[in-house]
Formats: structure tokens, sequence, C-alpha cells
């Protein structure tokens, strides 16, 4: 019959209309600024600073190696290397960004930069509702705009951030006992000078060069 | 007289040079008719241009204009790492953004020697295969609202997309540009819980399916605009090597998951779905069926996927290097087969990369499938190649 085709798609129609009415599943949309749903963990728009403790520029993880801004793809990283050095949650003396911008109009949320840096220093950001009159300077964000605490990162992230405060901690861990090692062998060469100052000097230096390694 | 009026040095108009050479049938009243169908033309699927001359309400010749969405995907490549051109894959069939990973993470998987674990290539195959139900419920969507259905078929189409889109963004963080697949495996494993959501969106599939075809395969609308519109013979269509859902309706059994065996497509059973005619009504009941042979692999690789690394460990991801040499990595995209062809010289970026794009090929016998048919029916046919206007123009 001529026109079986149709009433069959019409009664499709029709159940999926009154089906909404009774069905939640059916109800596909949310009302979007009143309505939220949540996000993924997984999610990414744009990447952010993370610095450790309360000062934003002193707890910046960052070291300045630009290695994000090389491997960018539509090169929206700036950097500039600080003369002076700062030092990083081990102790140890690093380098800081003079100046780090992103160009966000430009970004691709590709994530990226956060694979490539070895510092755990840039992340992604859930944060979408960056809409702006100003076109240009209002999406150049500098490091101040960029650093967000780690506070924030573990909030957004939870289990990633869990899993690299973790690894963090045994580094910090490791190097406080290097820290230790390092001086208990200071001192052991000190007595040793101490002792061998007087009688032979070549037991002090073979002494210091042995724990020296 | 300013600079811009188009006079030659001697001072006579220049003559914009006509479009066609078309001589007019002989029992022909009137003339021939130019229209430049887009680039705007809402059922372009892009920025798209065809110049159509008409005899009345026939074609009789078709230019397929394109290039508005040139990004030089290529050149761009061969300056950047291998790495960096990964998330501008995404960007070419920006509807199956992880088939496009697979194919390029092939190419260069083959030029550096590096191996996939296994749990890696179960999430690919479930991912590829996802993107294809993805794409096919999309193409449809779009092929009916070219022919005239505004609305239902497609927003029925989007909603099911957007289970699909929700999976991907708990998995990759973007529900379109994915940038996931790695050299040697995948970026992240699987979240907790995904492998059930997928299994329930798996499940409710052909549900859809079921509703779709019952709203569209008997619809005598649908089969008036489709049926013996645009063919495709098995010889033109082998001849100017189309690929894909398109070769396929032409009674031609190619498909690279059968052919290459790439992956681990071995172990499924599936069939490969072929047409007879190669009309357009041919190439919409391929894409349905081709997605409940999707639906099987996907149960079956739900079912089987193992624990275990996703990643190579002899995958770098800072400081890749390949040796000299040359590779060609291709897959059966939802669009056709999809080849990267990449030459290494030992630097970190790559001397020649290419892409072969399946829609931009399946668009070279537009005008063979065209010439003779109305004007309506051109639209209908174009919606049934399927392209996408970032592959096309790269």
């Amino acid at each position: 019959m001529l026109g079986k085709g149709i009433i069959k798609g019409m009664a499709e129609t029709a159940r999926n209309f009154i089906g909404s009415y009774t069905d939640e599943s059916r109800l596909t949309t949310v009302e979007y600024p009143e309505e939220r749903l949540p996000q993924h963990e997984n999610a990414r728009q744009f990447p952010f600073l993370v610095y450790d403790g309360e000062a934003p520029m002193a707890g910046l993880r960052c070291v300045a190696c630009q290695i994000c801004e090389k491997e960018c793809p539509p090169k929206c990283i700036y950097i500039v290397k600080d003369k002076a050095k700062k030092p990083d949650f081990v102790g140890k003396a690093q380098f800081q960004p003079a100046t780090f911008d992103i160009d966000i109009s430009v970004c691709m949320s590709c994530q990226i930069c956060v694979e490539v840096c070895p510092f755990d220093a840039i992340k992604m950001d859930t944060e979408f509702e960056l809409s702006h009159h100003d076109r240009f300077g209002a999406l150049l964000l500098d490091k101040h705009q960029l650093a967000k605490s780690n506070d924030y990162y573990r909030r957004i992230h939870p289990s990633e951030a869990g899993a690299i405060d973790q690894r963090r901690e045994e580094e910090v861990k490791k190097a406080e006992e290097k820290a230790k090692a390092a001086a208990a062998a200071a001192a052991a060469k000190a007595a040793a000078a101490k002792e061998g100052a007087g009688t032979s000097g070549d037991a002090g230096a073979a002494d210091a060069k042995g724990t020296s390694t | 007289m300013s600079d811009h009026s188009i006079m030659t040095e001697g001072g006579v108009p220049e003559v914009a040079p006509r479009h066609y050479e078309v001589t007019p049938h002989p029992d022909m009243e009137g003339e021939i008719l130019e229209v430049a169908m887009g680039p705007h033309h809402p059922s372009t699927h892009g920025v798209f241009r065809m110049d159509v001359a008409l005899e009345g309400e026939r074609v009789v010749k078709l230019k397929p204009v394109f290039g508005y969405l040139h990004r030089n995907h290529e050149k761009i490549a061969e300056g950047a790492s291998y790495l960096s051109s990964m998330p501008y894959t995404d960007r070419l069939d920006y509807f199956c953004s992880l088939t496009n990973n697979w194919a390029y993470a092939l190419a260069v998987e083959k030029l550096a020697g590096l191996s996939v674990p296994e749990r890696a290539e179960y999430i690919r195959i479930i991912t590829a295969e996802l993107t294809r139900l993805v794409n096919h419920t999309c193409l449809v969507g779009f092929l009916l609202m070219d022919m005239g259905a505004l609305g239902t078929p497609l927003m029925y189409a989007f909603r099911e997309r957007e289970k699909v889109l929700d999976l991907f963004e708990s998995l990759t963080g973007a529900r379109m540009m994915c940038n996931y697949m790695r050299f040697g495996g995948c970026r992240v494993d699987l979240p907790p819980g995904w492998l059930d959501q997928a299994r329930r969106v798996v499940a409710d599939y052909p549900g859809f399916l079921d509703e779709f075809e019952n709203l569209l395969s008997s619809n005598e609308i649908l089969l008036a605009r489709t049926q013996g519109v645009g063919n495709i013979g098995a010889d033109l269509a082998v001849s100017s090597a189309l690929s894909g859902p398109i070769l396929r309706a032409a009674g031609v059994n190619y498909d690279l998951r059968k052919v290459d065996r790439y992956g681990i497509y071995d172990r499924f059973d599936f069939r490969v779905p072929l047409g007879e005619t190669g009309d357009v009504f041919d190439r919409y009941m391929i894409r349905i069926l081709e997605m409940r042979e999707s639906l099987k692999i996907l149960r079956q690789a739900l079912a089987d996927i193992p624990e275990g690394p996703i990643i190579d460990p002899k995958a770098k991801i800072r400081g890749f290097r390949p040796k000299p040499g040359e590779s060609y990595g291709r897959i059966e995209a939802p669009k056709g087969e999809l080849g990267f062809y990449l030459i290494s010289d030992g630097s970190p970026n790559p001397y020649r990369y290419r892409v072969r794009p399946p829609s931009f090929i399946n668009l070279t016998t537009l005008e063979d499938t065209c010439l003779g048919q109305t004007i309506a029916d051109v639209v209908v046919i174009l919606g049934s190649v399927d392209i996408v206007l970032g592959e096309v123009d790269r």
C-alpha cells in the first residue's frame, strides 16, 4: 500500500513525542545556564600553571625549560626565561619563567603541552565559560592569570593529581635522604680530615673520594 | 579609475572567462543556465561549491570547486614534530577524529617499528567502531536533511550520537577533537566504569537503529528520491579508486578491515555488506547494515578486552626520532581508505607527510554521477557520497 511507510514513520515520531512526556530517557536536553551536567574528570579546555603552597609565583612548578613552547602545535605559548633562579620542591635551584603567556584564542586544547612537561607544571583546566568582549588582550593570559594552586588541580582532576602528589612526595623523601647522606658524608669527611690532619693526608683523601661518588 | 577594476592595459574591459563551453541541445528552447551551488549552500556539507550548468532542470556539466577550508595541514606537519601533528589529524574529518588518529599512529608505528599492546589494540577497535557508528548515524541524518526531511531524522541521529560522544569525552577529554591515540598505544587508560557505560550504549543502539529504519527505510518519499538515483557502477568505482561504503554499494567486496586485517580485526567475526546497483539507496542501506556489523564487533571487543599496559614502553614522548625510511599506514575509516604516507630523514619532523583522504577521492566521480540528473538530485547524490570538507581541503 502506498503511504504505509510514511504512516509507520509517523507512528515512530508520535511514539517519541508522547514518550517525551512519560519517559525520562526521551528527554535528552538540559536547560543549560540554569541546569548543568557534571564535567567529566578527563575534561580539558585550556592549560593552566600549577603552583605549590600559598604564593603563586614562588611556588610555580614551571622551570621555563620551553619544551611545551617547542611542542605546542599552534605555537600559542610564549616563554622568556628569568635570569634569577629559585629553589624547586626538593630544594634544587631551577630557572623560572619571567614571562609565560598562553594565547587561548589560538590554543586548540590538544593537551600536548601537558604530556611533554617533565615537571607536572602545566595542566588542563576545565573552565569553559571564558567568552569576552575584548578579542585579543583578554584572551592572552599571562603567568599571573594562568597560575592556579595545586588544591584547585586536585579538585578538578582528583585521581591524576593524587598520583602526581604521591610521586612528588617520594621524590622529596628521596632528596631528603640524599641530603642526609650527603650531610653525613660531609661530616665524616670533616672528621676524617681533622683526624688525618696531623698524620697522613692520603687516607682522608681516599675516604673523601669514596663518599663523594 | 580605481585600481580594482578589471581593465587590461589597452583599456579594453576583460571579459570574465566562462566556466564551461557547453553546447545546448539542438531541440532545446532557451539557454544554458549556470548556477553556483555553494560555497554557502546549506546542503553542501561545508564550504564546497558546485558550478552547475543546467539545461532546464537537468545537469549538463558540473564542476566541483573546493579549497575554501584549506589549512595547509601537510606542510604544517612537515615543520612540526611527529607528535604535534596528531591533534591536527583530528581536524581532518572532524566527525571521526579517532580513526584519523589511528591511521596516523599506524603509519608512524610502521616507520618507527613500535608494537602496540593488546589492550590498546582493543581500545582502538572499540573507539574506531564507535566512531563509525557516529559517522554513519549522522550521515544518514544529513542525507535525509538534504532530501527535505527537516530536522526529525537528524535530531534522532544527534540524540544517539551524543551518547557516544559522552563516552569519548569521559575517555579522552574532548567530544570531537579527541587526540587520543599515541605512537605505540593510547594516551590514557579507560576510566573506571567506562566499559559498562559503553556496553549499555552498544546494547541500546540496535533499538535506535530499528526505530530509525522504521522511520526511514520503507518511507515512500525516501525510496522515490533515492532508488535509481546517482548510480555508480563497479567499473567506474574501481577505476576512480573509490573506497568505503560508496565502493561497497557498487558491489565491490573491498574492506580494509578484511583485506589488510590491520590491528586485530582478524579476531572478530563480522561481515561486509555489499550493494547491488550503487545508487543512493544502496549507499544509505549499506551504512545502516555496516552499523549493525560494527555493533557485532563492539560486542565481541567489549567482552574480550584484556587488562594490561596501554602503550609500548619503547615509545618516547619527547625526542621522538624514527630512523630514516618511509611508510604508508592505512585503515578503513568510516568514509573509506584513509592513508598517511610518511618519509622520515631521521630528524624530529617528517620529511614528507601526505594524507590520502577518502572523501576527496570519493568526490572525483561526482560529475559522472550527476550528469543528466535533476538539480534536486545533485544535492542528494552529494549527501550520499559523505564528504567532510576538513578532509577534502586539508
